[in-house]
């Protein structure tokens, strides 16, 4: 081991034995465990410290060696030796700047370190061409320039590189350095294309190979990089010549990269090309080129049938080979480049795709899995995801988890568009719960949700399918599982009223592992069993409505006695179930023919039973530390609390019943509470709530307290809260409620606007029906209609299937691109500064730049200036021009660029101003349409309103608030409203749809 | 472009790392362990690129190789060609055998500075320079010879340090 020599007293025969780097290595490879490396490496660092400091350049040298090789290899910041690593470049020993230059290549960028500045004189001189530079040298500093220039250094440096770009020294090795150095250079600063541009495409045509073939690497980066590839166009004559005489396949596939983005901007170069990339890919025995032809064709050649047909026939001779997995990778690969125009090339092979997700390379099964789902369709949907679903059982948990993605994904792209039988869904979705290693509970969370929200008739199978699953109690183990738990034991709740048996469902979802349960999904449990129970007992009392006239209508015809016995209470034989309540008959003249099954089961007794069994199960949770469950567990107990505070409970004989006014109340008091349906709330539904213009704060504000005291004595009559209300005034009458009422319609007359509204008078076109809008008036058959003429509009036309329809999903406006797109110009400005130097340069006008700029941005003035049909002039005037163009190189374009080219190279400066000069007319003609094209898609800026926004609404516990965007006073105006017994609950949704997220649990009972 | 070259052992242990795109350090301690975690659980005998989106940014893959027990791993984006890429492995290994006599794992670990001459002959700023071996490897034994020749660090008696190393 290294013993620590004189670790106090730096002197000469420390420098004398100083370790080298390969001492450094041994000793860190004799170290017995990590932390005895950690402690070898912190030796070595202090060593290194006291070491690189010394004046003597040598035993620097070997220091920094020593340091770069600890921060390359064990991730030490090597920041702070930064300077040190300078002092070394101007060192006349070879070495010392090669190990000085290998530091900084490794660990200086312009983010970490801003001392690189400090040796532009030293790079200058290394890479100027003298004999005393030798090779060794000079590429070092050209590399360091390649990976670490900032712009300001590149700047500086870009007319050094110029000698090295132009030497004409046969195959130099510095050129293609440079030329390398050069990419690096443009693209961090743009301006010096003028400078560099012409020497890197005169590099193309160099007899040297490397330089060409790192010039064209150069160029493929740029064009590949490039947003708009638009400005190397008229250089595809250069790259033509390359694809047709070269024979270096590194070169052709760089040259078919740039073409991949040339050929959609010029039909003709696509028409060009075609002949030669076929020839290569019959031809070539490198599998390397013939990929990237195939990838050619199949990405911006695909309109050209015989020439897709051949790659893939080719790809399919990859995807054959059995012996070599990259080929088939790759084969599947270009399969998946072929977009859904060409599906048949997926059917051809289909079996080879099905056979390759049993491949062992998770690769090839991917991307199998990529293409059998590139290949659904709404028909053939039901059989592939079916077979996908049992393939996920036996296969490993990664590839399961990644087969139900993509089903889930697949099948819920652009709101389930491929499903046309929900029920089959539905059931597929709580066969993936049962799926071992499901870990995607989140999704299936939010698709069952969300189904329920958006598909009406897919409610009853979503409620069968939430009902096995909130049964099983080995579900409730499984950490994965707990969302969707949660989202079936809403969907139970909210739409309890397809249950067949509601008991059952309380008391799965009371069973005691319900305690494994995270506290949120818990509280989702008990509103559930909440909403379950008042369903119950609102069922119950319908029957005994029902029973009451039945048993009325009998009694006049002297029939009572025949039935007076099952209409006996159980109360009386509470342990008799023959004597149990009966009412099968009953419900069925009370018109609920389709419930009969599910509610036969309610007795007096049955819900007694219930209540019990509520009470017990949720009795301990009412002292629960998590506010949530307690909070829902407290107004489950609360309404049990009120159900047995009424007589009803009591009552022996049926009769009785009607008397007890409170009964009635209670249910249509709760019914109300739970009868809207709950559904999707567009993102931008908070944006279409607009500000009356008439409105004055003041005349709001004052309204308050009348409203506030008016709201605090409803508040208390309809209050479940056990704790500040020991016994509910369930005496007092309602008339409060009615009160506020009138006040509502009152406010909503007069200020409409803050209510979610109900015409469609909205700019944007919003048809659907918005949601929780208080269907009071509504019939259900209006919102059938409502929603058939929504599906309409907003589904695509399809085939009529005759055997089933699809059902009608709601789906809300989509119109959220604007952001994003902005997002993107901004992302781009920097590439287009490139791309626009580049594009001054090849048209020949870099000495007038500032003329040609003139003249841009005079078009765009005037463009903005004047109005639409100035501007359709100007367009007209364009595509004159350039089908005047079309006309006249029509036939022979390619074969006169061609020739200009040749031309070009025989006498250089005559034939390439023509050349350049034709080529520029074009490409003007071009970049003004496409910057049409661009202007024409834009949205029209100024029709956006200029009304305030609403930011945000807030419910508060009697009414609204709501935040508007801020004024030009940096001020958040706010609206307070209040809120009769219904919006409660919109208003609450509202919030929701802020954050973006679909109701989820209603807070009715605040 | 090519954005980094990796050779890293089958215990996950960097031998020769190049980053074409400067990261800090801790963010290459980052990169290093996930591509390791990544080809770790490759079997043998599968296709050799991997999608590196997660890791190393959007549209990039790796090509690998696994060798005896070094990975070399070659991290690019979408202007290079896939089996390109593979070639190019070999090309190096090939270089780095003929340069060291069957390679093996010790020969990268004690040669830091040549394995990144040998590097940077072939690939240059994250440009391919040169595919030939015997062309890479006259390049550097030029390096070294011209090295040696002007260097007066290998006058330090060798035997001092060892000794004092042991």
């Amino acid at each position: 081991m290294a013993a620590p020599v004189a670790a106090s007293s730096p002197s000469l025969v420390d420098t004398l034995f100083q370790r080298s780097l390969d001492d450094l290595i041994r000793a860190l490879r004799s170290s017995p465990s990590a932390a005895a490396e950690d402690a070898a490496i912190a030796r070595a660092l202090d060593e290194i410290r006291r070491e690189i400091r010394s004046p003597d350049l040598d035993t620097k040298a070997v220091a920094l060696q020593k340091l770069t090789y600890l921060s390359s290899l064990n991730f030490l910041d090597p920041s702070w030796a930064a300077f040190h690593t300078l002092e070394l470049l101007p060192s006349p020993t070879l070495s010392h700047p090669r190990v000085g230059y290998l530091a900084a290549a490794l660990s200086f960028h312009p983010s970490s370190t801003d001392l690189l500045p400090l040796a532009t004189h030293q790079l200058r001189k290394h890479i100027a061409p003298s004999p005393s530079n030798p090779p060794a040298l000079a590429a070092p500093a050209l590399h360091l320039l390649a990976l670490a220039s900032s712009p300001d250094l590149a700047n500086h440096l870009a007319p050094d590189l110029l000698p090295l770009l132009s030497s004409q020294a046969v195959s130099s090795p510095l050129r293609p350095k440079a030329v390398a150095a050069a990419l690096r250079t443009l693209s961090v600063c743009p301006d010096a294309a003028p400078v560099l541009f012409k020497p890197l495409v005169d590099c193309l045509s160099s007899s040297d190979p490397r330089t060409a073939s790192t010039a064209i690497g150069v160029f493929c980066e740029l064009a590949v990089a490039a947003p708009d590839p638009s400005p190397y166009l008229p250089l595809a004559p250069e790259f033509y010549r390359l694809l047709v005489d070269c024979r270096n396949n590194w070169v052709l596939i760089k040259v078919l990269k740039i073409f991949a983005r040339l050929a959609p901007l010029e039909p003709r170069l696509a028409g060009r090309i075609l002949d030669p990339v076929c020839q290569l890919i019959r031809r070539s025995p490198a599998k390397s080129l013939v990929f990237e032809c195939i990838r050619t064709v199949l990405t911006s050649l695909s309109d050209h049938d015989d020439a897709v047909r051949l790659a893939v026939d080719k790809a399919k001779e990859f995807l054959a080979s059995d012996d070599d997995p990259n080929l088939r990778y790759l084969g599947l690969r270009a399969l998946t480049m072929l977009g859904p125009v060409h599906s048949w090339a997926v059917e051809e092979s289909r079996e080879a795709v099905i056979r390759s997700l049993h491949d062992p390379d998770t690769n090839i099964r991917h991307e199998a899995l990529c293409l059998v789902m590139g290949m659904l369709s709404d028909n053939n949907v039901v059989e592939i995801c079916n077979l996908l679903i049992k393939y996920a059982m036996k296969s490993d948990p990664e590839f399961a988890n990644e087969i139900l993605d993509a089903v889930l994904m697949t099948c819920g792209r652009n709101l389930y568009e491929l499903i046309l039988d929900f029920d089959w869904y539905v059931s597929l979705l709580g066969e993936m719960v049962r799926n071992p290693h499901c870990a995607k509970g989140d999704e299936i969370e939010r698709q069952l949700v969300d189904i329920g929200l958006r598909v009406r008739d897919a409610r009853p199978e979503l409620v069968r399918v939430a009902r096995d699953l909130l049964i099983d109690p080995a579900l409730l183990g499984n950490p994965f599982l707990c969302r969707v738990l949660s989202a079936a034991a809403w969907i139970s709740g909210e739409y309890v009223e397809f249950s067949r048996n509601p008991l059952e469902l309380i008391e799965a979802l009371l069973q005691p592992r319900t305690n494994l349960l995270p506290s949120l999904v818990r509280a989702v449990y008990i509103q559930a069993v909440f909403k379950v129970t008042l369903f119950c007992f609102i069922s119950f009392n319908e029957q005994m409505q029902a029973a009451e006239l039945l048993s009325l209508g009998n009694s006049s015809n002297e029939r009572q006695g025949n039935l007076e016995g099952p209409y006996l209470f159980a109360g009386k034989t509470s342990t008799d179930q023959n004597t149990a309540f009966e009412i099968d008959h009953c419900v069925a003249t009370a018109d609920k023919a389709d419930s009969i099954e599910k509610k036969e089961t309610l007795t007096h007794e049955s819900i007694s039973n219930l209540l019990h069994l509520i009470e017990s199960a949720v009795g301990p949770l009412s002292e629960c530390a998590e506010v949530e469950v307690q909070e829902r567990a407290r107004n489950v107990l609360g309404l049990i609390f009120n159900i047995r505070e009424t007589q009803f409970w009591n009552i022996k004989a049926y009769h009785e019943l009607t008397r007890d006014k409170k009964v009635t109340e209670l249910v249509e008091l709760m019914e109300a509470t739970f009868s809207e349906d709950l559904g999707p709330v567009s993102t931008n539904a908070q944006k279409r709530v607009s500000l009356p213009e008439d409105l004055t704060l003041n005349e709001n504000l004052s309204d308050i307290s009348k409203i506030l005291s008016d709201h605090d004595a409803t508040c208390a009559s309809i209050s479940f809260s056990l704790r500040s209300h020991p016994s509910v005034e369930t005496t007092e009458d309602f008339a409060p409620v009615a009160e506020t009422n009138s006040l509502l319609a009152e406010h909503r007359k007069r200020h409409g606007l803050y209510y979610l509204p109900a015409e469609k008078d909205d700019i944007e076109s919003n048809d659907y029906p918005l949601a929780n809008e208080p269907l009071l008036s509504a019939s259900h058959g209006d919102v059938t209609e409502d929603f058939m003429k929504l599906t309409a509009q907003s589904l695509n036309p399809r085939k009529a299937k005759p055997t089933k329809p699809r059902p009608m999903v709601i789906r809300l406006d989509e119109g959220d691109g604007v952001s994003s797109s902005n997002f993107k110009s901004i992302k781009e400005s920097k590439d287009d500064l490139l791309s626009g130097a580049i594009r001054n340069v090849l048209l020949g006008n870099e000495s007038k730049p500032s003329s040609s700029l003139k003249k841009s941005s005079d078009k765009t003035s005037r463009r903005r200036d004047n109005d639409v049909s100035d501007n359709s002039e100007l367009v007209s005037e364009h595509q004159d021009n350039s089908t005047i163009g079309d006309k006249e190189h029509g036939q022979s374009s390619s074969r006169s660029r061609h020739h200009n080219h040749r031309h070009k190279e025989k006498n250089d400066s005559s034939g390439k101003n023509g050349s350049n000069e034709e080529k520029s007319h074009k490409h003007s003609t071009r970049s003004s349409r496409y910057h049409k094209h661009r202007q024409r898609g834009d949205p029209p800026s100024d029709i956006v309103p200029q009304a305030p926004v609403i930011i945000l609404v807030l419910s508060i516990p009697f009414g609204w608030i709501c935040f508007q965007e801020k004024n030009e006073f940096n001020l958040y105006p706010i609206i307070i409203g209040i809120a009769s017994d219904q919006p409660v609950r919109s208003h609450w949704i509202r919030l929701d749809c802020l954050f973006g997220s679909v109701p989820f649990e209603d807070p009715t009972c605040n | 472009m090519i954005r980094a070259v990796i050779v890293m052992n089958t215990q996950g242990k960097p031998r020769l790392l190049k980053f074409y795109e400067f990261q800090p350090p801790e963010k290459q301690q980052e990169l290093i362990r996930s591509v390791f975690a990544v080809l770790s659980e490759r079997p043998d005998k599968v296709s050799n690129f991997v999608e590196a989106d997660a890791i190393f940014g959007p549209g990039t893959r790796l090509v690998y190789k696994h060798l005896a027990t070094l990975y070399f791993v070659f991290v690019f984006d979408n202007s290079e060609n896939e089996l390109a890429m593979l070639d190019l492995i070999q090309v190096f290994v090939e270089t780095l055998d003929r340069c060291f006599k069957n390679v093996c794992e010790l020969d990268i670990v004690f040669n830091f500075n040549k394995m990144h001459a040998i590097l940077d002959e072939i690939i240059f700023g994250g440009l391919v320079l040169e595919t030939s071996s015997e062309q890479v490897l006259k390049a550097a034994e030029e390096i070294s010879r011209l090295e040696k020749s002007s260097s007066s660090i290998s006058f330090v008696p060798k035997a001092v340090t060892g000794r004092f190393s042991r």
